[in-house]
């Protein structure tokens, strides 16, 4: 291993470190639930201080903001025979995710304390999970995202499963089959782009972008050595290295062949991972286990839920739809933008006809992560605009600050429905009324959270959804002004929220003697998100500076190829100045 | 070549090629003799037959080992034993491991859960050794009497030991329905094995397949064979055919009135011999068929399933693993010997492809679909195993889409399937060893009275849901590692069919979910019923189950050596 501040040793402990922790719990004796319940909170503050030591360089391992490119990589063989590597590494785009993980993990596990049921079995799953988000964020190898990305599936199901309420079970293994109809898609497509894929065609520049080599000397040493060359000059050399499909995908013909009904490989590859990822997101169509299981977790494992789980199908399409498959994105680039705001609308009007409190959060997810569909599909670097991708680079901008800003508004949401969930055991909207009176503190913590998730300029839900819609503009009027008009539904929902909830004169609901103050725990989990909904909303360049150099740069790549693209295959021309092509013909 | 010398080669092919190759096979029927005989002895019936059950296996096992370790197959050198019987390979060697490890874990199984007690011990661990030689000969057959010899040799003592419990009218029932439907199978297998024989000439495998080859040249040529047959008499193997082709039609039409004339057939001759280019494919594919009904019915593969559920039921869950493991896999490395032997010859090899594939298909998503309804733990597992049989046939089909192709990818397709098998060896060891200790704990084998379990045995549940969801093929347990590289194989074979058989695995991926999920369910999410007493096993069984269900969890994060181990088992395959 070396010296702890070698990325293999940190960025390993990070994803690891709670999954031994988690074996270390199995061996705890019975009946220590406040032990096993600290030890868990301590390893996910351990976590989180890591990742945030990176900002930093507190323990010796730095990311660097202004570097566009991957940093703090490292590769190993894992399975040599299958060809796949133990690949990671951090960049723009990932790492925020990661801070973002690791901080909502902590709360959460913080959130966790009134569990009494099974504490260890809990703190057990609980960790596990912790270790697939992370290992999904960081991992640069196809095969070892996917094993990340499936790893949550279990612990997930058995967290909504067991710890879940009345409808748990149906809500549970809902939730199981959709990921895994979304898993199974995937690994067609990763199978498909493999078998396609091979590193010889990559140049050696290319091969270094992707970290199969050090440097181009040594890429040419590469391809002296590689053993199967010599004993088979045709064999394909095959990878699951993201980065190297990325630089397939878009500098070569490797993924263009033509498949099935006519539609190219890449295509296909394509339509069955954004499938796969936007069950994730979820998006409309795909989006009905998402309430089932947001109502039925419990409040910790809705924050995950609804916190982090749901950006991994956000950063599955900006990691490897687009860079890998840019021909079928930029075919589809507008059916994915329908979908986005799609969702939006739909997300939108469902919240707005919800009677039960933490239904009406789940919708407003759907109808916030359609902001960030749409944001990463605008893809306006087109002939139209002389291939400008600056709209575009607002909109995935926008996109992934919208996911950042969405998991800790919706984490807060959460967790501010589970404060009186715990209280009046009950979330009809129609019962609440005249919180602020008697509990004023959470009220006002509570409405603050709100107002980020609506959008109110000055707070962290406003940047994200400002950027998406402007750039929507610029790629087409019509979904832009569509998406504008969402802001419209989503304050309606969440005032009207407020106001039958916190506002009026006093509660009539059922168990109204359980309304006490919020407690110091409580505080403790809501103002770190209070606060950080406000900083990312007035500061917003701090978030930016990291995630911005990255984004740009592909973006950049991606309009690139979108012009060389445009130059070999001319689309058709318009039959409008036939003078002119007449003159082009003589 | 004299007579002596033909006794020469015939010494020193048995005694100094063949025997020294075959001693695990011998050290088993030493100590399933020692077993039998040591109670003639006085004082003999106070050896507990589990020790000579366990000694003869170990030993066998230890024969079995390449000596040098596992590295020195490289080196191993390929060859036929007993005048062409058998085939020794890498594969066999391989196959031959796995099946005696088995064998150990199985002895050591029956012994754990008390089912071969005291009295009746040498019955039964002769009858499990029985069928392991069986099983042996199977993976090792290259002639059509070996294959028919092993698959009845496996099969007899696993109809014994169906209804091994007497005094179960459940048991006796799945005996006999296994017997009777074994005994149908046998007899259709054998007229096919008759009708390639007879057509071909031999039942030796590599032969079949090189006159497979001159069939079809002689099929395309037919007609200038019969007009100017004094220049094919100088190719050896069509003058073979020729020669057949004039005694089939001697037996065929009996109005043929001249039989000598090979080298002057008439006009009328001209006619039949073209008539039976036509029907002799139709021949060769009935045979076909019908040997497939014979592997079918051990690969439990549909529509020759029936008997498996009733069976499982039945049988004790012991035997179970006994069955849907060693004998499956062993039928498996048959089914592949055969399809890849014959499947050379490219007419016979898409048909094979399409057999193999429709049979993958059905069986795959019957076994699935059909698992949803049971309440019986063995029942809903033996509708398990006929689905995992259908994955692992889509391995084998791709294998012979690749055989005369790519023969690198082919090695890579048959490691896939032996990855799979050796991974499913400890899923079904691990699911039926808890089904087992279960029975001995609750006295149920239903899955609603597997409730809670979690609060009463964590350890076994959580190996348990473990190996549930290794049996979906979920990461990172190792059941996804086997998948993902079938999945490999279908994909690398390419073609619409191999594709169609991909989308199909996938499929039933999800699909199977519902019903391990629904186990996994019981075990950690419904309440514990009241009236049931604190559940006991004692800790030689819950540290058996664990150990067993450990590699479940260890191939899946590091499969390398497995995997490399299995690519070595293909090196001999072309």
């Amino acid at each position: 291993m070396g010296s702890f501040n070698q990325p293999v040793a940190y960025l390993s402990l990070i994803v690891f470190l709670p999954v031994l922790t988690a074996l270390a719990l199995a061996f705890f004796p019975k009946g220590k639930d406040d032990a096993i319940k600290f030890t868990t909170l301590g390893v996910t503050i351990v976590v989180f201080l890591l990742t945030l030591g990176m900002l930093r360089d507190w323990f010796g391992l730095d990311f660097d903001k202004g570097q566009a490119a991957m940093q703090n990589i490292f590769a190993y063989g894992w399975i040599p025979s299958f060809g796949i590597q133990y690949f990671m590494g951090l960049d723009g785009i990932s790492f925020p995710l990661v801070v973002l993980t690791a901080f909502i993990c902590m709360l959460a596990m913080g959130a966790s304390w009134p569990i009494q049921k099974h504490v260890k079995a809990y703190c057990i799953l609980f960790l596990l999970l912790e270790t697939g988000m992370l290992g999904v964020f960081m991992a640069l190898d196809f095969f070892l995202f996917y094993v990340f990305w499936e790893v949550m599936l279990l612990p997930m199901y058995f967290l909504i499963g067991v710890w879940g309420g009345e409808r748990r079970e149906y809500a549970a293994i809902k939730f199981f089959l959709y990921t895994l109809v979304g898993s199974v898609l995937m690994l067609i497509a990763i199978l498909m782009l493999y078998f396609s894929s091979d590193l010889r065609e990559l140049d050696d520049a290319q091969l270094v972008a992707a970290h199969v080599v050090e440097n181009s000397q040594a890429g040419t040493a590469w391809r002296g050595q590689v053993p199967d060359l010599k004993a088979m000059p045709n064999r394909k050399q095959h990878t699951f290295n993201i980065l190297a499909l990325q630089q397939m995908g878009q500098h070569t013909d490797l993924f263009e062949g033509e498949m099935l009904f006519g539609k190219s490989l890449s295509w296909w590859a394509f339509v069955l991972l954004f499938i796969g990822f936007i069950i994730k997101v979820p998006s409309v169509p795909f989006h009905t286990w998402l309430p089932d299981a947001h109502v039925q977790a419990p409040t910790p494992i809705s924050m995950i839920l609804a916190g982090v789980l749901l950006k991994m199908g956000g950063y599955g399409i900006i990691r490897i739809c687009y860079p890998i498959c840019p021909s079928a994105g930029y075919e589809l680039a507008y059916v994915v933008c329908i979908v986005g705001v799609l969702s939006m609308v739909y997300g939108a009007f469902a919240a707005l006809a919800q009677k039960d409190f933490k239904r009406m959060v789940a919708y407003s997810s759907v109808s916030h992560m359609g902001y960030v569909v749409l944001g990463l599909g605008v893809w306006s670097a087109m002939a139209d605009t002389g291939y400008n991708p600056d709209y575009w680079k607002m909109g995935a901008n926008g996109a992934m600050y919208q996911m950042i800003a969405h998991g800790i508004s919706s984490a807060g949401m959460f967790f501010m429905v589970g404060v009186i969930y715990e209280r009046v055991h009950h979330r009809d909207l129609e019962q609440f009324g005249g919180l602020f009176a008697k509990m004023p503190v959470y009220s006002g913590l509570a409405v603050g959270i709100f107002f980020a998730g609506l959008g109110l300029p000055g707070l962290c839900g406003f940047i994200g959804e400002v950027l998406v819609v402007l750039s929507a503009w610029e790629y087409s009027r019509v979904l832009a002004v569509i998406s504008a008009g969402v802001v419209i539904l989503t304050a309606a929902y969440i005032l009207w929220a407020i106001q039958r909830v916190y506002l009026g004169s006093e509660y009539k609901g059922p168990h109204a003697e359980a309304l006490t103050p919020i407690t110091m725990r409580e505080l403790l989990i809501a103002s770190p998100l209070m606060v950080m909904a406000v900083v990312f909303g007035v500061y917003s360049k701090g978030l930016l500076d990291y995630m911005q150099p990255s984004i740009d740069q592909q973006v950049e790549q991606l309009a690139q190829w979108t012009r060389q693209y445009d130059q070999e295959h001319p689309p058709a021309q318009p039959l409008v100045d036939i003078e002119e092509q007449i003159a082009v013909l003589k | 070549m004299n007579f002596q010398s033909l006794v020469d080669l015939l010494v020193t092919d048995t005694l100094e090629t063949s025997l020294p190759r075959f001693r695990p096979e011998l050290l088993l029927c030493a100590s399933m003799v020692l077993m039998l005989l040591v109670r003639i002895v006085r004082g003999g019936e106070k050896v507990p037959s589990f020790l000579l059950a366990i000694l003869g296996s170990m030993a066998a096992l230890w024969s079995a080992l390449p000596g040098g370790g596992m590295s020195s197959w490289a080196e191993l050198e390929p060859c036929q034993l007993f005048t062409g019987m058998l085939v020794y390979d890498t594969l066999y060697a391989y196959t031959r491991v796995f099946l005696l490890t088995f064998l150990v874990l199985f002895v050591i199984l029956s012994r754990l859960t008390g089912i071969a007690d005291r009295d009746e011990g040498q019955d039964y661990y002769t009858l499990v050794f029985g069928a392991t030689l069986g099983m042996c000969l199977m993976a090792s057959a290259n002639h059509l009497i070996v294959v028919f010899l092993g698959i009845e040799m496996a099969s007899v003592p696993s109809y014994v030991l169906a209804g091994i419990i007497r005094g179960r009218r459940r048991s006796s029932e799945a005996s006999l329905k296994y017997a009777i439907y074994g005994a149908g199978t046998a007899g259709v297998m054998l007229y096919g094995i008759s009708l390639l024989a007879g057509v071909l000439g031999t039942a030796h495998l590599p032969t079949m397949a090189q006159r497979l080859g001159a069939q079809r040249l002689a099929a395309l040529e037919i007609s200038s064979v019969v007009e100017e047959p004094a220049q094919i008499t100088e190719v050896k193997v069509e003058a073979e055919e020729e020669q057949t082709a004039a005694k089939t039609e001697d037996s065929d039409a009996d109005d043929s009135g001249h039989p000598g004339t090979q080298g002057h057939p008439g006009a009328r001759g001209h006619e039949v011999a073209a008539s039976k280019a036509k029907l002799t494919p139709m021949v060769l594919a009935l045979g076909g068929l019908m040997l497939g009904v014979g592997l079918a019915f051990k690969l439990s593969a549909v529509p020759f399933h029936f008997w498996c559920p009733d069976v499982f039921e039945g049988a004790s869950a012991e035997v179970d693993a006994f069955l849907s493991v060693a004998s499956k896999t062993a039928a498996m490395v048959l089914l592949l010997r055969i399809g890849l032997g014959l499947g050379i010859q490219p007419e016979a090899n898409s048909f094979m492809v399409l057999l193999v594939g429709m049979a993958a298909v059905a069986t795959c998503t019957f076994g699935n679909l059909a698992a949803y309804g049971q309440t019986n733990i063995k029942r809903m597992l033996a509708y398990s195993t006929i689905a995992h049989a259908g994955y692992m046939m889509m391995a084998v089909a791709a294998a012979i889409a690749l055989v005369g192709k790519d023969p690198a990818q082919m090695r890579v397709a048959v490691q896939s399937l032996l990855l799979y098998a050796s991974i499913y060896f400890f899923m079904n060891l691990g699911a039926f060893s808890f089904v087992a200790f279960m029975r001995n704990a609750l006295g149920s084998e239903e899955i609603k009275d597997y409730a809670g379990l979690i609060r009463s045995c964590p350890w076994m549940t959580v190996a348990m849901v473990a190996i549930l969801f290794s049996l979906v093929g979920l990461p990172p347990l190792a059941g996804f590692i086997g998948k993902f590289r079938i999945f490999q194989a279908l994909f690398e074979a390419g073609g619409p069919w191999m594709m169609f058989l991909l989308v199909v695995a996938g499929l039933n991926t999800a699909i199977s979910l519902v019903y391990y999920l629904r186990v996994a369910k019981t075990l950690c999410m419904d309440p514990e019923p009241e009236n049931r007493g604190p559940v006991s096993l004692g800790f030689l069984p819950m540290a058996y189950t664990l150990l067993v269900s450990f590699p479940v969890l260890l191939f899946g994060i590091l499969p390398d050596w497995l995997a490399d181990w299995a690519y070595q088992a293909t090196a001999h395959l072309f």
